[in-house]
């Protein structure tokens, strides 16, 4: 076991782990944070899509230890008290989630992509895209959220 | 996934002493294979050791001849480098089409070129621009370098520390990916310079490979006609549930010619 400490969502952080504890067990059981979802585990479906130091990441597949010292932001971390983050009132506002499991992958990568690109084109939001998956294939409505919100930011 | 003890060595002296001492160690990158890898306890190494905190091991520096990449540059970084786009655009393509954005915000050059999977992207680059592989103790010629399916020259304890570039005249990369890994199903990637002109082919085979019979058609006359009717032995390349081995040879046809045509427009 070992000390892991970082900051999530602005507040410091700690709890004693196994280094093999991945990122995502860590906000998920440790900080009893499960906005952050587990989807396939292999890296490929982007349910568990947080930010560490500013950059968009797949949290299962970084060790807990390894973002020791880190910033990270969380699905939880995004809005601002009640006030919805942009990206999520379009996301209601647009029909952009159905049963709403990939939704803060879908949402924390936008925002990284908004970060990286304001004003992106429909190509642009797709091929951002290809790492989050969404199995009730909402994509459209993903992507009209994604574009309205770059609007309104 | 297995237990293990996880180190963070500040330099890499101290990575060494690690590397002597621990059982059976596995040096940590961007994790982005070596995670998944022992996530399905395919690999089960004693000790992590990361090179997160090891300063100088990050960053791009480019001059009239070269463009030289820390080790643990993530692809991202690659991908968005005006001063790599400026000197060999052709390498910013092709790390800005590594997995995805998440996976480009962690992966780094250094632990794609260790691994050398067949289908990784980075190696046609390496092998095609004749990159050099700069380790804590050596320097090794690209051509040297990648021995086939996962194999490379480094030996046990030795660590990737900057891999340099040559600058071209002119590059180019094209890939078919795999729709659901991005990995290249087939990559081509091809170079115009100094040294003549080089083929360098991913993912079709069991390792990154030249094919010089069209590196051979090309310096005679550089067009995408020229590479008409060359291929690739079909029964040497790899077969999947993605791709026959007879696909992937005729897919290297027409990613050398979408290169070649890339280079000339």
């Amino acid at each position: 076991m070992t000390v892991v400490a970082m900051q999530v969502n602005g507040k410091q952080v700690s709890a004693d782990v196994e280094p093999r504890t991945l990122l995502v067990h860590f906000i998920r059981e440790n900080l009893q944070l499960t906005g952050t979802h587990v989807g396939c585990d292999t890296s490929q479906c982007g349910a568990c899509v947080v930010h560490v130091d500013g950059k968009a990441v797949k949290s299962c597949t970084i060790l807990a230890v390894q973002a020791a010292g880190a910033k990270v932001r969380t699905i939880e971390g995004l809005a601002d008290g009640d006030r919805l983050h942009p990206l999520q009132a379009a996301f209601k506002e647009h029909h952009g989630l159905q049963c709403g499991f990939c939704t803060p992958g879908m949402i924390m990568t936008a925002a990284d992509m908004l970060r990286r690109i304001p004003k992106p084109d429909e190509t642009a939001i797709r091929h951002e895209l290809e790492g989050n998956f969404c199995r009730c294939t909402g994509y459209h409505n993903i992507v009209k959220a994604i574009k309205a919100a770059s609007e309104v930011m | 996934m297995y237990q293990f003890e996880y180190h963070r060595p500040k330099s890499l002296d101290e990575v060494t002493a690690l590397l002597a001492r621990c059982e059976n160690p596995k040096i940590l990158a961007g994790g982005m294979t070596l995670l998944a890898t022992m996530k399905q306890r395919l690999a089960a190494p004693s000790d992590l050791i990361d090179l997160q905190d090891i300063a100088g091991m990050t960053g791009i520096s480019v001059d009239a001849k070269n463009v030289a990449i820390g080790a643990m540059t993530p692809h991202h970084d690659v991908a968005t480098s005006r001063d790599v786009a400026g000197a060999i655009p052709a390498l910013a393509f092709l790390a800005g089409r590594i997995g995805d954005p998440l996976v480009r915000h962690r992966g780094t050059i250094g632990g794609s070129i260790a691994n050398n999977d067949p289908s990784a992207d980075y190696p046609s680059a390496c092998l095609a621009l004749g990159a050099t592989i700069v380790t804590n103790v050596r320097e090794i010629a690209a051509d040297d370098y990648f021995r086939g399916m996962f194999e490379t020259a480094l030996k046990e304890n030795e660590i990737i520390t900057r891999i340099i570039f040559p600058i071209p005249q002119r590059a180019a990369y094209q890939k078919f990916p795999n729709p659901a890994s991005r990995y290249a199903m087939v990559g081509v990637f091809v170079v115009k310079g100094a040294n003549g002109v080089r083929v360098a082919v991913t993912g079709a085979g069991p390792g990154v490979f030249r094919m010089t019979a069209m590196e051979a058609a090309l310096a005679k006359n550089f067009t995408s006609a020229a590479l008409e009717g060359i291929a690739a032995p079909a029964e040497e390349m790899l077969q999947d549930m993605h791709a026959s081995s007879e696909y992937r040879a005729a897919l290297i046809g027409v990613m050398a010619k979408r290169a070649v045509a890339a280079m000339l427009a």
